[in-house]
């Protein structure tokens, strides 16, 4: 099955879904209700028997706030899609799929640490990058790069870091390597 | 400081007989068999394996006896990205491994936090530890690493064994 006969497929199963096409890859914006039921036909029907990734976005100031994306991968068909859901800052939680995908436990669970999105069902929803109790999202747009301080006796602390006027990034430019190489250029 | 002469030996004295103080014994016995504990957190880590090895070999300085229990060593080599997470383990070891310990800062994330400038790092493991000798390097080359070992047993030559010991029993009745 090509890609082309791919998106014929999923237009059947999900007419009413808005779909993106970039550079022969397919993405699908599903909303949060059918994400579970658009995960197992896509898996049971569809044949991806393989979950990539489960990666978040923080689209800061816009409503809804965040959105999850999915990368599923068909290993007999060699064929890929994405699909992707918006999650709401007012009722942050999302249906777990790691019913489905075994592999989805600790992604989910990343997403939870990194976006504070919650998982309904999921079986282990704990912090997975940082420690129990750290009180932040680091991922979030809002949070600032240096960090904030915490203190957890016994457990952690954190501590705001030095950024000596950074953070050190490059910008892209036309001027030259000299403009282009990475410099201390704090935040507008 | 002045440098405590190792030994005196009088060949006019018979016998196998050698002059010394007790200090110089106590931290000449102590510079040549530093045990390690392995710190190994990041990249780093490969580095001291590196030097653990035959072309480096640092059992030449009487460091080869990698203890992975804190109990049994004397020198923390704390090699790598030292996360906020790992930093409580890392203080715990430490204070785990008897009297009397170094440690050695080994890297820049050791050090300073490197180039992590970051919500999650511990910038420098000396907001934890009592770090005795900094080793500069992304990471240290080996011998970087010996370098700072020989430093650090430079700086065991000018201690005072006994004296410290004291000053220690009596902080502890105090």
């Amino acid at each position: 099955m090509t890609t082309a006969q791919l998106a014929e497929k999923i237009k059947e199963r999900f007419p009413n879904l808005s779909q993106t096409e970039f550079r022969d890859e397919i993405s699908v914006q599903v909303p949060l209700e059918q994400i579970e039921s658009a995960c197992q036909i896509c898996r049971d029907e569809l044949g991806f028997n393989f979950l990539v990734d489960i990666s978040s976005v923080d689209h800061f100031g816009e409503e809804p706030r965040f959105e999850i994306v999915y990368e599923l991968y068909s290993l007999e068909q060699n064929i890929h899609l994405r699909l992707k859901t918006k999650v709401s800052e007012d009722h942050l939680e999302a249906p777990t799929i790691s019913r489905l995908w075994e592999g989805a436990n600790w992604h989910e669970r990343e997403i939870f640490d990194m976006m504070g999105i919650r998982f309904a069902n999921h079986p282990d929803l704990r912090r997975i990058l940082m420690w129990d109790g750290y009180p932040y999202f680091p991922l979030r747009k809002d949070f600032p790069l240096e960090g904030k301080p915490s203190d957890m006796p016994d457990v952690a602390f954190s501590d705001v870091a030095p950024l000596a006027g950074g953070p050190f990034v490059s910008a892209p430019t036309d001027t030259g390597t000299k403009d282009r190489e990475p410099r201390a250029r704090p935040p507008e | 400081m002045a440098t405590i002469a190792p030994a005196a030996y009088d060949s006019k004295v018979e016998g196998n007989i050698i002059f010394s103080q007790l200090d110089a014994c106590i931290n000449w016995m102590r510079k040549n068999s530093l045990w390690p504990m392995p710190m190994g957190l990041a990249c780093c880590a490969i580095e001291l394996m590196a030097a653990g090895a035959s072309r480096f070999d640092i059992a030449r300085f009487g460091a080869e006896v990698m203890r992975f229990s804190p109990r049994q060593s004397d020198v923390m080599i704390v090699a790598g990205t030292v996360t906020y997470k790992m930093a409580l383990a890392v203080k715990r070891i430490y204070d785990q491994m008897p009297e009397p310990k170094w440690v050695i800062a080994m890297g820049a994330c050791a050090s300073s936090g490197g180039m992590y400038r970051s919500y999650a790092v511990l910038q420098g493991i000396d907001h934890l530890l009592p770090v005795d000798v900094y080793v500069s390097g992304c990471p240290p080359r080996p011998e970087a690493l010996l370098e700072g070992l020989m430093k650090l047993q430079h700086k065991i030559m000018h201690e005072h064994a006994i004296e410290d010991q004291k000053r220690a029993q009596f902080e502890g009745v105090s």
